[in-house]
């Protein structure tokens, strides 16, 4: 294939073409960085290609990754105008329900919390449900609405940010495998071996997601990233009809939960292309590539009791991916201060799709020495090794 | 979170609830109903499941009913065979040792236990859950538009999910008029009706020239026979055809009916265009170099109203792959289950039979049929393999080994791709055209099939891939990888959310509800 012309000497090499390492090499090669980008599969061929696009804010939690959450969702607003349509950028808005009036208190002080952190959400009263979304369930006591709450089609996202960022004078490795790094005598790092070449550079970027863990180990430091499986159901081509992003209330608690047991609460959506996406069943199950019928059981169950209608419509596909699962939920992004060289912009779980240009202007912002847009200690990753000393 | 919202009760097919029958039988083609009989013969208690109103799978067709053909056999070859398989089906349904569930689309097979027990305990017998879409007879007016769900249990499966056929499009092969030359077979076993009054018959493999035979033979014209492959490089491997009389008695036979009707036959040629607005008028046809690329220059026209084209059938593997079936690359390069001397799959418990393992053809699935009933019977009743074991094993050497030559032969040479120009459409489902295809393989950044359908939508359609599939993963520079389609049809979510939950077998669904605040 194709790759970008080096001006010289590399400034940084990125290991990952997700959406994550994609929007590094954005940034970076924005700000004036020769950068690499190095995979040793496709654009997309890990947990993004899996992902369902999600740019949220209504489901995080006032805190660090909502500023992050919030961040990207102006970065992505930017981005849909430099980007070419085919990322599928839409600007939907999400919409939160509640069965009972429990579960909508809970919720109004849940919105309240994110309303003083930026969020711009309103509740949306029981009768005036049907106004967003005509075919949702009669009975719900009543939701919020979040305009904010986008999508994009993630691995087209991140294909035209790579894409752009060789346009910026990036060069892409794929199909080629980080086999070991390159270091100089006192164990600051020189760039990375790969089987058909030695890229040297004075900064390599962990941007390799569920695999980041392993990355971490070949540079000889440690990052506890596990797999947390999610399946997603697509049905058949359908009218719109699912306007929003819509999903039950109790998502929110299963997205902050550490359990390894399967969490579900469907979150339901519309596509361009006509597929309602059915998404997903949380697990820490490691990289089991079986089908679960329970997954598929509940998936179903709960798109069904959100839109009646759904359950006469046919699903066409099912398939899974693993999130990239940090034990606080918080992705690692900055500089590794085990191995001077090494940074990471990795372990989003579920939410890589959504943070991934804020994490590449931040990385840029730390490869230049510039001043990051926010305070990046929450994701320090040495972080975990500090809870373990602790305890 | 153990409730469902299904309001369908369970249908009298269902056997969710059902001790396990001793082996469910995946596909009545030849090699699903060879093994089903012979295991009811040996005393198993067999269920038949098949997508099919009647047995028979791709190969032995039916004519429709209200037709009323006299003599469907002069359309087959063996149909005797067939005529014998169908009595003992019917014999041993009426005995109820075998249960024929036609109409039954499986749509996965799943060990009823988790994974995470299955690794802890000592293992017990598996028993496995197939679950199906049902068709219903009309007017039976279920809200799924005439779907019901229903789970099989089983001791042992045998998967016998036949082929399908390999497209590789060219520009115009989306006219109507345009049919798979399998497709072609078909309308003429079942419907009695020719494509088109002049067919021209093109692509690659030995179903060519059955079909053109056949076409003939019912009263078509058939203006030639456009195969890619070169007939004469049979002779490389002489001994397998020695070894198969009947193999090359049938393609002569092929061969003679051909020539006494007239029909040309251009190897190492192909169909590189087809012309016409509403319906094909007309083809163009390029001799090839060894790799299937057009020699410039050769071109010439050929005046037709219809055009069956194939380059070959594909296993069909997605039940296996899902069930983690290992599989490996036969001549032609295309996946295929790998199996044992006794048909069975590298997961305990699951066997395979006929295209599954590699094409080769009835009589071969025929043999591996029986052979794993055989083989099953011994595993659930400790009986020891008949000597006719032995006589289906060289059978069945002998016949794959004829089938490997084949594959090997009509192998797509890498320079097909040539023949496509960007607008040409490759996923018919999502209208992708190559051009888009070249993009995402190019400039992208996609390397593998995966890649590409994510980037184009090319395979997510309707048929997810199964005509595209082998076209989209030479374009994308990679060998084709075994399908990976965990639904292996659609499947009502009403279905999937009436699924029986975690451990045993639900009982009666209560009626829906709101999503309940769980997991916390």
């Amino acid at each position: 294939m194709p790759t970008g012309n080096p001006r010289g000497p590399l400034d940084a090499v990125i290991v990952g073409a997700g959406v994550v390492g994609a929007a590094c090499a954005h940034y970076a090669s924005r700000a004036g960085l020769a950068v690499a980008v190095v995979d040793r599969g496709s654009v997309a061929g890990g947990t993004t290609g899996a992902g369902e696009g999600n740019l949220l804010v209504s489901d995080k939690e006032a805190g660090p990754e909502l500023d992050l959450a919030l961040l990207s969702t102006r970065l992505w607003r930017e981005l849909a105008d430099d980007l070419p349509p085919e990322a599928e950028y839409e600007p939907k808005g999400g919409l939160v329900v509640a069965p009972d009036e429990t579960a909508l208190g809970a919720l109004r002080d849940f919105a309240a919390a994110q309303r003083k952190a930026g969020v711009e959400t309103h509740e949306v009263p029981s009768h005036a449900l049907h106004d967003l979304e005509p075919h949702l369930a009669p009975g719900l006591a009543g939701g919020f609405h979040y305009p904010q709450d986008a999508q994009v089609q993630p691995a087209r996202a991140a294909a035209q940010l790579l894409a752009s960022a060789r346009r910026s004078g990036a060069v892409v490795h794929l199909g080629e495998e980080v086999t070991g790094f390159l270091a100089h005598p006192d164990g600051t790092l020189r760039g990375v071996r790969t089987p058909h070449r030695e890229l040297h550079a004075p900064a390599v970027v962990n941007a390799t997601g569920t695999w980041a863990g392993d990355l971490a180990r070949l540079a000889g430091t440690h990052l506890p990233v596990h797999p947390r499986r999610g399946f997603v159901l697509v049905t058949e081509p359908l009218p719109r009809v699912v306007r929003h992003k819509v999903y039950a209330a109790d998502y929110i608690s299963d997205v902050a939960s550490g359990s390894a047991d399967l969490q579900s609460s469907a979150v339901v959506e519309g596509t361009p292309a006509g597929p309602v996406l059915i998404g997903a069943t949380r697990e820490r199950v490691g990289f089991d590539r079986t089908l679960s019928a329970e997954a598929l059981r509940r998936l179903a169950h709960q798109a069904a009791a959100l839109f009646p209608v759904l359950a006469g419509v046919r699903a066409i596909r099912t398939y899974h991916g693993f999130r990239p699962y940090l034990p606080d939920h918080l992705p690692a992004i900055g500089p590794d201060p085990r191995v001077p060289g090494l940074f990471h912009a990795c372990g989003h779980e579920g939410a890589g799709i959504g943070l991934a240009p804020a994490t590449g202007l931040l990385t840029a912002a730390v490869l230049t020495g510039d001043q990051p847009a926010l305070d990046l200690r929450p994701f320090r990753p040495e972080r975990f090794d500090q809870a373990g000393a602790a305890q | 979170m153990t409730t469902s919202p299904s309001e369908h009760g369970a249908p009298p097919g269902s056997t969710g609830d059902d001790p396990p029958c001793d082996l469910a039988v995946v596909g009545a083609g030849p090699a699903g109903l060879a093994a089903a009989v012979t295991a009811a013969g040996l005393g198993l208690n067999v269920m038949l499941l098949d997508a099919g109103e009647r047995p028979g799978g791709q190969y032995y067709r039916h004519p429709a009913p209200g037709l009323r053909a006299a003599r469907p056999q002069a359309l087959h070859h063996h149909w005797h065979v067939f005529a014998r398989l169908e009595r003992r089906l019917r014999a041993h349904t009426t005995t109820g040792r075998l249960r024929h569930l036609p109409g039954h689309h499986v749509w996965t097979v799943l060990p009823e236990q988790p994974a995470e027990t299955r690794q802890s305990a000592p293992a017990p017998a598996p028993v496995w859950r197939l679950h199906a879409v049902a068709d219903e007879g009309p007017g039976a007016g279920s809200e799924d538009g005439g779907e019901s769900p229903v789970t099989v249990r089983a001791h042992t499966v045998l998967l016998a999910t036949g082929a399908y056929e390999r497209q590789l499009p060219f520009p115009g092969w989306t006219l109507p008029g345009v049919v798979g030359a399998g497709g072609a077979q078909a309308m003429l076993k079942s419907g009695l009706v020719l494509p088109g009054r002049r067919t021209v018959v093109a692509g690659s493999g030995p179903l060519l020239l059955a079909v053109a035979a056949a076409l003939a033979a019912a009263g078509g014209t058939v203006p030639a026979v456009v195969e890619a492959a070169d007939y004469p490089s049979y002779a490389h491997r002489p001994a397998a055809l020695l070894r198969n009389p009947g193999k090359l008695a049938e393609g002569a036979a092929h061969g003679a009916t051909l020539l006494r009707h007239g029909v040309r036959l251009l190897t190492r040629h192909a169909v590189t265009a087809a012309h016409g607005t509403a319906r094909v008028q007309a083809v163009t046809v390029e001799r090839l170099d060894r790799d299937w690329r057009p020699l410039p220059g050769s071109a010439r026209r050929i005046p037709c109203d219809a055009l069956a084209t194939g380059h070959g059938l594909v296993p069909q593997l997605e039940l296996a792959t899902a069930l983690g079936c290992a599989t490996l690359r036969t001549a032609d390069g295309t996946p295929a289950l790998d199996l044992d001397g006794e048909q069975r799959t590298s997961v305990p418990g699951v066997w395979s039979a006929g295209e599954t393992g590699g094409i080769g053809g009835a009589e071969l699935a025929l043999a591996e049929g029986e052979l794993a009933a055989y083989s099953v019977a011994r595993a659930l009743r400790g009986t020891r393999l008949p000597p006719r074991a032995a006589v289906l094993r060289g059978r069945r050497d002998r016949l794959r080994a004829f089938g490997e030559a084949m594959a090997t032969v009509h192998r797509p040479g890498v320079g097909w791709t040539a023949w496509l120009d960007d607008a040409t459409h490759v996923c018919r489902c999502e209208e992708v055209p190559a051009g888009a295809i070249r993009e995402a393989a190019g400039e992208l950044g996609a390397r593998d099939a995966r890649t590409v359908k994510l980037l184009t939508r090319a395979g997510m359609g309707w048929c997810q891939g199964r005509m595209c599939g082998p076209a989209v993963a030479c374009l994308a520079g990679a060998e084709p990888a075994p399908d990976r389609r965990p639904l292996s049809c659609p499947v009502p979510l009403g279905h999937l959310a009436a699924l029986p939950g975690a451990g045993p077998p639900a009982q009666a669904p209560p009626p829906p509800q709101p999503p309940a605040p769980a997991d916390r």
